[in-house]
Formats: structure tokens, sequence, C-alpha cells
């Protein structure tokens, strides 16, 4: 027992005091990618062959002088097109991606960041805004967004001090945080927890699968992520997000970061 | 060899298609049935499609003695084979594989039932002989139930508690005891092995550093092997130590994470409480290499993507030392508490027989005395060096032994990264990666956190993959942790579970 003591005093107060002060974040982490004014994709052709997902895109047909344009929902921030075309694409370690419309997460040449993830309107802050209780949903994911969902509710994050909690009981629940591209599997699973959450629910799509099917996109097995099956409030993009894209969302979300 | 398969070769390494004997079905049978008495197991056993388009069985097997491998193949005479489950009860769960994706049937299968729940690859051949006008539907089987006075069936999932992926359990209980369970995958199926086909692809890495979120360096350090295989381009010098060190690295996050979701599911809330913490900070030692906490973009065949300067260098040390500083107190905690051994000795026992039969691997095998570790008896990279491990080993095959080993895996990983980190070889990170040869097989090991990743490539004549078979260490141990829940409570079950902590995804692909 006073070893137990002995050890809470060594291990000392670890929670971090985001958002008040901003998170540290790793040399090399790749955030929000810019794509420099007036790109088009006559100058940027390796990178539009590098990305593995066609996360970066040029408008069809129009050849050389077509706009590009980079999509978060479906981009793996692998990095590989910066690396291919160093002057087209550039990655930022700007870890606030979260956006409440799938067409906020494209990113286009010469845009300072896209909108910010909005706050629910106000009738739904004062439902959820001081107690968010979510159940959360792995469809196909691989375990990686899983664990950065997870490690909110360590005493790093501490998600509890926000409102914040996951529950066991979709009937508990205010909503669903859903990750992975929906495997055929899961998907009656999915659409069955949806009903079981009491209305008004939200839903939070976290990182790449869930936003647009990730690595499995096109796959026959998957469902491109859960946008053609449910109606999605808030959409956290990476592979995975790092926990404090998925802070941010959370906390956008409900009005407590603005 | 007494028995008739292809000259043998190490990890890392391959071989000419045609130096694999295709024999007739006695004889691979009895090739197989006779390198099991002489110490070889069945490391993968899979279909690939020939040129006719008529399935062939290839099995890859290994001998943890003396490190080789070896290939041998037959090609099945219509739509059947005969299982060899009832007599080497490890390729029982291949033989389902097989079942489910070609419509192959393997006649006298003990437990002969889908896998994953999906479709068959070949149009028109369905081994349940299935009406595929009709979708299949995922756990819903003719599971094996138990009647009497006071049994009774309890089905969870495939949402769980808590923040994990899906899967069902069916429990056979009378009271409290389990008399039997029963688990169904398939919930997490992606078509990670079919989407392969044709590859390498752009996206060939980015799916197989996702076969398991948490086991990216594992897989792909198995990947980078079975591509030397068929290139012929092994990574450079410093790119095998960096590898190492990041597979070392993901190796304690999650024994570090598990320890303490072990002491969670106990209600001992201390070494719950810090390991959660002590966990991301080996996870953010790993984007310290490439800024991702789980090492994605980190691994390619031929090397890595990124160095580490002398700045890098001091920092990881540094962290690492006080992470471990931490992690030795926090998790000491667990073996000086009473409540703590009264839940964890005893609890979820497996025998070393199971172990063997069910040619199970990793932790879970370890602590049921099973001496196997790919770092050790299959030695690729940076394990061919200077820096050689022993196996972390227990006896009693319970809750206590799969924490203990994760324990002692703990500190031979520090120690190992230490060492590294003060003999990094000089030199390039990465090779020019080379042609994958045509009509080749390539086999790549790596001892992933949970145990033994096994990937085989075979490549067609024009040099693309025409099969490439992933196997999971969780692949070969979903059975074990049904086995030795037979006898336990019911409440135990959470815990058990965490004590073998094996990925759904891995196994479904």
């Amino acid at each position: 027992m006073i070893n137990v003591i002995a050890t809470r005093w060594r291990q000392g107060h670890r929670t971090a005091a985001y958002p008040k002060t901003p998170p540290t974040l790793p040399e090399r982490f790749l955030g929000r990618p810019e794509l420099t004014a007036g790109l088009q994709a006559g100058a940027c052709r390796a990178a539009l062959a590098a990305c593995p997902v066609g996360a970066l895109q040029a408008e069809a047909g129009i050849g050389a002088a077509a706009p590009v344009t980079l999509d978060l929902g479906r981009c793996l921030f692998c990095g590989a097109c910066a690396q291919a075309s160093p002057k087209a694409v550039r990655f930022t370690r700007d870890h606030r991606l979260a956006a409440r419309r799938r067409e906020d997460l494209v990113v286009r040449p010469g845009a300072a960041a896209g909108p910010a993830a909005a706050a629910l309107d106000a009738a739904a802050r004062r439902l959820f805004g001081h107690s968010l209780k979510l159940r959360q949903v792995c469809a196909g994911g691989c375990g990686a967004c899983e664990a950065d969902t997870n490690v909110l509710g360590t005493l790093v994050f501490d998600l509890g001090r926000f409102g914040i909690q996951f529950v066991a009981s979709p009937r508990h629940a205010d909503g669903l945080l859903v990750t992975g591209p929906v495997t055929e599997n899961m998907r009656a699973a999915l659409l069955d927890t949806y009903e079981a959450v009491p209305d008004p629910k939200l839903v939070i799509a976290v990182g790449a699968c869930a936003i647009a099917g990730g690595p499995f996109r096109d796959h026959p097995e998957t469902h491109h992520g859960i946008g053609n099956l449910l109606p999605v409030d808030l959409f956290v993009p990476g592979c995975p997000p790092h926990p404090y894209t998925i802070l941010d969302g959370l906390l956008r979300l409900l009005g407590r970061i603005k | 060899m007494a028995f008739s398969s292809s000259i043998p070769f190490g990890n890392g390494g391959g071989i000419p298609r045609a130096a694999v004997p295709v024999l007739a079905w006695s004889g691979f049978r009895d090739t197989l049935l006779g390198a099991a008495v002489a110490g070889w197991r069945l490391l993968a056993y899979f279909a690939a499609p020939e040129t006719n388009d008529r399935p062939r069985l290839w099995a890859i097997l290994g001998r943890d003695a003396t490190g080789e491998l070896t290939a041998v193949a037959t090609d099945p005479a219509g739509d059947h084979f005969p299982s060899l489950a009832p007599e080497w009860p490890q390729a029982a769960g291949f033989e389902r594989e097989i079942a489910e994706q070609w419509g192959l049937c393997p006649e006298g299968h003990p437990w002969f039932k889908p896998l994953r729940f999906q479709g068959s690859w070949r149009h028109g051949h369905d081994a349940w002989g299935r009406n595929p006008e009709l979708p299949i539907l995922p756990g819903v089987t003719d599971f094996y139930q138990v009647r009497g006075d006071g049994v009774h069936e309890v089905a969870v999932g495939p949402v769980h508690a808590g923040i994990i992926e899906p899967g069902h359990f069916r429990f056979q209980c009378h009271g409290e005891e389990i008399l039997h369970l029963e688990i169904a995958l398939g919930y997490q199926h992606r078509g990670v092995e079919r989407a392969l086909l044709g590859g390498p692809t752009l996206r060939t890495p980015h799916l197989l550093e996702t076969v398991a979120g948490d086991t990216t360096i594992g897989h792909l350090t198995a990947y980078g092997l079975a591509m030397a295989g068929l290139t012929g381009v092994a990574a450079p010098p410093r790119a095998q130590v960096l590898a190492a060190i990041a597979l070392e690295l993901e190796r304690l996050a999650n024994h570090v994470g598990d320890l303490g979701m072990l002491g969670n599911d106990i209600g001992f809330l201390p070494t719950a409480s810090y390991c959660g913490r002590l966990r991301g900070d080996f996870l953010n030692l790993t984007a310290v290499l490439c800024g991702n906490r789980f090492g994605r973009n980190l691994l390619r065949p031929a090397g890595v993507l990124f160095d580490l300067d002398d700045g890098h260098l001091a920092e990881v040390r540094d962290r690492l030392d006080a992470a471990f500083a931490d992690v030795t107190t926090a998790v000491g905690l667990l073996w000086e508490t009473p409540t703590v051994a009264a839940r964890f000795e005893n609890t979820g026992t497996l025998d070393p027989a199971v172990c063997r039969d069910l040619g199970m691997v990793g932790v879970a095998a370890r602590a049921s005395g099973i001496v196997r570790d790919v770092r050790h008896d299959f030695p690729a990279g940076a394990w061919t060096g200077c820096e050689r491990i022993t196996p972390a080993t227990a006896t009693t095959g319970d809750v206590q032994a799969r924490a203990w080993v994760r324990w002692l895996e703990v500190q031979e990983s520090v120690r190992l990264i230490r060492a590294w980190l003060d003999r990094l070889p000089e030199g390039p990170v990465l090779a020019a990666p080379g042609t994958p040869a045509p009509d080749h097989l390539a086999v790549g090991l790596a001892e992933g956190w949970r145990g033994e990743v096994v990937h085989v490539a075979l490549t067609g004549a024009d040099g693309r993959f025409s099969r490439y078979k992933v196997v999971d260490p969780s692949f070969r141990n979903w059975h074990g942790l049904a086995v030795a829940m037979r006898g336990q409570a019911i409440s135990d079950f959470p815990l058990c579970n965490k004590s073998f902590n094996l990925s759904y995804c891995g196994h479904d692909l």
C-alpha cells in the first residue's frame, strides 16, 4: 500500500492544459496540408501520381491547366505528394482538421485554412454542451482510430473534464462516434446501433476510413465510410487522426473552442 | 530431409515457384505429417490460382530449431480435398479459410463452419453450397450448444461495451461456469487479401499497415522481408536497425498498454491509470521517428523513409529512459499486490500441449512455456547482428504468466533499443527497391508484439502478386482463447480476453 502511494507521488500530475495551451506535437507530424496558390495539374504531375487513394485530384478533362484539390476526407497523410512535388504541396503542423460539412474538407490552391468546424446551434448546445455521452462503433477500423479515441479517456487528455464520456449502451448515448470504412459485415450492426440511440442524436466520423473508405476505398467488401448510410455531424480526418485532432473537433462541436 | 518439399530457405528469402514440388495428395499429406514429427510447424496453408484458374494448395513450413523454411504444393482433384485437421489441428483454421475463399471443401473437417462470412472468390464454387443470390449474414451459423438443467447461453457482440473491435462470442454456461465458448468473427472483413492481388501498387503498403493498425511495424517488417525475397534487395544496415527500434517501440507501447488494461479489468486502478499514459509515451516515441504514433509511412521495402540525426537519437534515449523508469514502478505494483495475484493466478490457464496442437504463437504460447520467437528462431535484418534475444517464457499459462511475459519483454525491448541507439550503423537508410522476380515464392516473418506475423508472396509471369498471403498472429491464437475459457467463470472473460488481446481485423483481413 505504501508503494501505491509512493508511486502516485512519483507519477505526478500529467493532465495537459489543453485547450488553454497548444498541444505538443512531434516535429515530423503531418497536419493540415496547403496547396500552392494557382496550382495546376501540369505543375504537380508527380504528386498526383504518388497519391495512393486519389485524395489529390485534378479536375477531369482540362489537362495541364486543371485546378488541383486535396480531399482531407480521403487523405492518409502519408506525405507522398509533398515528397514528389515539394513546391506544390506542403504539410503544416496544424492539428485542427475537423469540419462539419463534407465539402469543407476539400483543400484548394492558395486557400488559407478551410472553415473551422462550427459549433452546434444553441438548442443542441443546450442539450449536449455540458454532457455528451457517445457510443463508439468500430465498423472495420484497424484499431488505430479506436486507440486514439480511447486514449482521450486517459489522464493525459481527461475527456471527462469536458463533460464528454463514452458509454456502453446506445440507449444511454447522445450519439455515435464511428470508425472504419463500414464493412458489409458490420453494416446492419451499425444501423441497429444508430436506431437504438434516442433522438436527437449526433454522428461523428473519425478517420479516413469512416469519412471516405480510407485505404479500403472501392473494395466491394466495404461501403466508403458512413456518409451514404448515416447523417454526419462532424468529420475528423486522419489515418489515424491525432488524439488532439479528435479532441479539437469534439470541443469545437460543443462550442468549447471557437 | 526425409520428406519431399522444396530446398530450405530463410526468412526474407525466396525460391522460384518451379522449385516447389507439386505432389499428389498422398505425398503432400505424408510430407506435412512427416514434417510435423520432425519439428516443423505450419506457418501458412493457402490456395492460389494456377494459370488454368484451378486453385493449387500451398503449405509453408518452418522449423524453429534451425530457422529453415520450406514449401510444398498439391493440386486438389475437383472441389474437395481431405482435411488434415483431425490429425494436425493447426491446419484447421487454414482449411476453413481455403474453403471460404475458393469453394474447396475440406472433407472430414471437425469444425467446418465459415471463418469470416465472405463470399467465395471463385464464382459458382461455394464450399457450403449456399445460394449465390442470398446474402451471407455474419454470425449466422450453427453454433455448438450444450443442453441440460441449469445450462444457459450468453451471446455477446458484435458491438461490445467499450471502444473495441467487433466480434461475436457465444458462451454455453452452467451457472457462472463456462462449459464452452465459440467465437464467430468476420465483422471486420475488408477484403485485404483480394485487394493485394496484382500488386504491389501504391496502396499495398497502406493496406498492410492497416491489416492490424496496432501492428503496423510488425506487418511492414514482414512485407519488407517478403519483398526482399522477391527482389533480392535488402534494406541497408542502418535502416534494418531503425526498423528494429520501431518494432520494439511498438511492442513496448502495446505491452505497457495491456499491463495497464489488465489492471483495469480487475479494478486495480493505479497501474491502469499510469500505464494508460505511458503507452502514449511510447507511441509518441515512434512519432519522433516518423511523425505518426503508429509508425505509418516509416517502413517501405528496401529501407525506411526517415533517418534520425544525433539530436533525435538523444531525444529518443532520454524519453525512453524516463518512460521506462515510470513503467517500472507502475507495473511493479502488479507483482507486489496480493489482490492482483489472487485474480491473475490460475485464471484462464492454457496447457502447453493445446498451444502446440493449435500452432499458437507469441506471448500466449510463450506464457505456456513454448519457446517460440521469430526474432530468435528466424532472425533477419538487425536480429542477425550482435543483439540476440532470449525468448521470454513462463510456465503456468495463466493470466499471470501472460502478464509476466509482457513485463519480461518490456525490459528486453528497452535493453535492445538502448544498445542499438549506441551503435547505430552509418550509411543510407533506403536502397533502390528493385523489381520482383517473376514466378517466384518469398516469405517474410516478423515477431510482432502479439506474435509471429507471416507474409507469403507469390508472383506470376509478370512479376505481380498472383497471391499475397497474410497470417496475423491472432489467426493462430483466437481458438486458444476459447479453449482457455473452459471451466472458467464467465465474469473472468474480460480479464482473460485482455490477457490475449487479439486483433479482430488482423484475423478478418
